[in-house]
């Protein structure tokens, strides 16, 4: 009782630090973070330099600060000179501006005012990545990284089960994609010469996408069919049971190259596909479990008999959802595929569950905004702990026990995605959403 | 006919290791109504304890402190690091289940499946990528049975494993620690009213189950004598697909199915390519919980309401 009147407390008074910051809207912060980047662009390279660092630090310091300890305060400031303070003085001086603006464009609808935050928002990534091919693989792999974890917490967060099987979906898109690209147009030991030209391939990349998206959603099936007599345990071993079926049969299927892997995918995953392939992923995740069919699968969660006595089709609603999740992560594994431009079968086992398992109950259940903050904190964290080498995979897991034991669904669970919420001006008087 | 005995004997051992472990979960299971995702890594514990105590054994043997033959130095070790690797399980528990106990189920199985990759990247700080290999305690002798070769190993192997097996089975039935046991896989809500305390069971439950995982890691090393830090993940989770298949809290079961998919998997590897040894047994998996989803010996649960 005493935590909870302490909590109310603090709230109704927000520290001084938020105070600061509160009427700044998501434009502003965006400015600033332009700005931060734009300033890396320019004077990142002398700067370093000036303050003793081989180059510039890639992952905001932290893997320098790890790997020598003595470059620590040149680290830190260069962080602070570049980053902080330059995205709170110009966030914070440019408010009334920002605020201005989005006040005109939220008038517009909704779309428009989303669509020029992310063309904004894509702009200061495409800087921010320009810098180093380390942080644009890392970039990519985290956007792949949310796609996947969204599509996981659809069926283990939305839906309550316990599925495992998610490797073997992403599995099914990469191969299907690459085949598909690979076969197509690049001319390759495995499948020979190229059938159309490759001038065209740029355009059907994503066909092969939704083609992989397909396929998964069509394994999905062999999990989502029993679990309409089971769930729980039995749906975790029988969606486990599939992820080692699909990776067998890969092993096995010699036409695909079988346990050496498929390699020489085009480079066509570049940061714009990826990135528009995340953005409608986040779109139509969040719209789809705003839906009906949405709250039906919490009901199906909470209460499966009350759900059906309530009129929902649940035999129906479980199939969609899992051909939903399946097809997002089938999309990941095609552009997983291309982003790497190679993979084995071997890519998709425990391991790999392991991560996705642990971005989703990370960041939060039944939340899309959980999930992205899941898939971007697991993936920055394990970048930037890689100088520790294998104590790396100590430090994650005790971190994620930890997360488990004093918030057992994640840091950010059951929170609602609101776009309108997060993009409306802040200045002075709140309005009701 | 001697083609089948042969790949039976063969099947028997390797089903053993995966009846070992599934009973370990499925213990677990009756009480918690929770997996313990570690297991297989508490087996691979039990392997490397198992090999400290062997290789201290032997070297104590050879100072010529101890004078023990070898058979004694197997069974002294199975128990001692049955003993050690209880207290892993205890430590799992305490650590990883107890503050989860009100959590959703599945953040349980979060925090053992990362307790799990802890103790094997733990055991790669502590001892490094290099395999170990276990001390040759018994010399392999092959008797010839009317065609059919068996190793003493194997026979060894099978005989510990049952005989634990049915010493598990008495001890669940016949003693008052079983019969709480029992009491507490009924209900946990109600039973600890009655004076039994979960946090005497719980701990108990996850000690014996991973007692008996370290013997089945011992005599893995006897049978196969390479110890490397991720020989748990693949046989752990094998294992645990038995405990399913024989139905969820079921020790007969777990056994049972432990020694099923063994047969499975023997089999398969001598009629078809050993490629597809996973496909085809976990798509046996597959098609048996379609048509049976509580196992073979699970209660049927099922409180749906059809329309």
């Amino acid at each position: 009782m005493k935590v909870k009147k302490g909590t109310s407390a603090r709230k109704k008074q927000p520290s001084t630090f938020r105070r600061f910051f509160s009427g700044i809207p998501a434009l502003g912060w965006l400015l600033a973070a332009f700005i931060a980047v734009l300033l890396e662009y320019y004077i990142g390279d002398p700067l370093s330099e000036a303050l003793g660092l081989p180059k510039i630090p890639v992952l905001f310091g932290v893997v320098v600060m790890l790997k020598k300890p003595f470059l620590i305060p040149g680290a830190f400031a260069y962080v602070f000179l570049i980053y902080a303070f330059p995205i709170a003085i110009i966030a914070k001086i440019t408010a009334p501006i920002t605020n201005w603006l989005t006040e005109k464009v939220f008038r517009l609808p909704l779309m428009v005012s989303a669509v020029l935050h992310l063309l904004f928002l894509y702009f200061i990534l495409h800087l921010w990545s320009d810098v180093s091919d380390y942080r644009l693989l890392m970039l990519k792999l985290t956007m792949i990284g949310i796609i996947l974890t969204l599509s996981l917490n659809v069926i283990n967060g939305y839906m309550g089960e316990f599925s495992c099987s998610h490797p073997g979906f992403m599995a099914l898109g990469a191969y299907t994609a690459s085949t598909f690209t690979v076969l197509l147009f690049v001319k390759d030991r495995l499948f020979g010469p190229a059938l159309l030209p490759p001038g065209l391939g740029q355009f059907l990349f994503p066909v092969a996408l939704i083609l992989g998206g397909l396929v998964a959603a069509v394994g999905a099936l062999t999990v989502a069919i029993p679990s309409f007599r089971t769930r729980g345990d039995y749906l975790a071993i029988i969606s486990l049971a599939f992820m080692f079926i699909v990776k067998s049969l890969i092993e096995n299927l010699e036409v695909v190259g079988g346990p050496r892997g498929l390699s020489s995918q085009p480079d066509w995953a570049d940061l714009p596909t990826v990135f528009v392939w995340t953005v409608l992923c986040v779109w139509t995740i969040n719209n789809f479990v705003e839906s009906t069919m949405g709250k039906a699968l919490n009901a199906v969660r909470d209460e499966e008999s009350a759900a059906e006595a309530m009129t929902v089709n649940t035999r129906q609603t479980k199939m969609i959802a899992f051909m939903f999740g399946a097809f997002w992560a089938g999309v990941a594994g095609g552009l997983f595929a291309h982003v790497l431009r190679y993979v084995n079968p071997g890519t998709f086992g425990i391991q790999k569950l392991a991560e996705v398992l642990a971005m989703v109950y990370f960041g939060g259940l039944n939340s899309v905004f959980g999930s992205i903050v899941g898939a971007v904190s697991f993936n920055l964290l394990s970048e930037a702990l890689r100088p520790l080498e294998i104590f790396k995979w100590i430090i994650i897991p005790v971190l994620l026990i930890l997360v488990m034991i004093y918030r057992p669904t994640g840091l950010i669970a059951f929170r609602r995605f609101n776009v309108r919420e997060i993009l409306r001006p802040k200045s002075g008087t709140k309005e009701r959403v | 006919m001697i083609f089948f005995f042969q790949n039976l004997v063969n099947a028997l051992q390797w089903g053993s290791f995966y009846a070992l472990i599934a009973l370990g979960y499925s213990m677990v299971y009756s009480i918690l109504m929770l997996f313990n995702f570690a297991h297989g890594d508490i087996f691979m514990v039990g392997a490397y304890v198992g090999f400290g105590v062997a290789s201290g054994l032997v070297a104590l043997v050879t100072a010529g402190f101890l004078g023990l033959p070898n058979w004694v130095i197997l069974v002294l070790t199975i128990i001692i690091s049955m003993f050690i690797t209880s207290f892993v399980g205890i430590l799992v528990e305490r650590i990883g289940y107890r503050p989860l106990r009100e959590a959703p189920r599945a953040s349980a199985a979060i925090t053992g499946l990362m307790i799990g990759i802890i103790l094997e990247t733990g055991n790669l700080a502590l001892l490094g990528a290099r395999r170990l290999s276990f001390p040759p305690l018994i010399m392999s002798e092959t008797y010839n049975l009317g065609g059919v070769f068996v190793t003493n190993k194997k026979i060894l192997v099978v005989v510990i494993s049952i005989a634990l097996m049915l010493a598990l089975d008495q001890f669940v039935r016949k003693t008052k620690w079983g019969m709480a046991m029992r009491a507490m896989s009924y209900d946990y809500v109600v039973v600890p009213l009655m004076g039994v305390s979960i946090n005497v069971i719980a701990p108990m439950t996850f000690a014996i189950g991973s007692g008996l995982a370290a013997a089945g890691g011992v005599l893995y090393g006897v049978a196969y004598p390479v110890l490397d830090p991720y020989m748990g993940i693949l046989i752990g989770w094998k294992a645990f697909v038995a405990a399913i298949l024989g139905g969820r809290g079921s020790i007969m079961g777990a056994a049972l199915a432990g020694f099923l998919l063994g047969f499975i998997e023997i089999f398969v590897t001598t009629v078809f390519p050993s490629t597809l040894r996973d496909l085809i047994a976990f798509s046996i998996v597959l098609v048996i919980l379609t048509f049976r989803p509580h196992g073979f010996f699970g209660r049927p649960y099922s409180a749906r309401l059809r329309l």
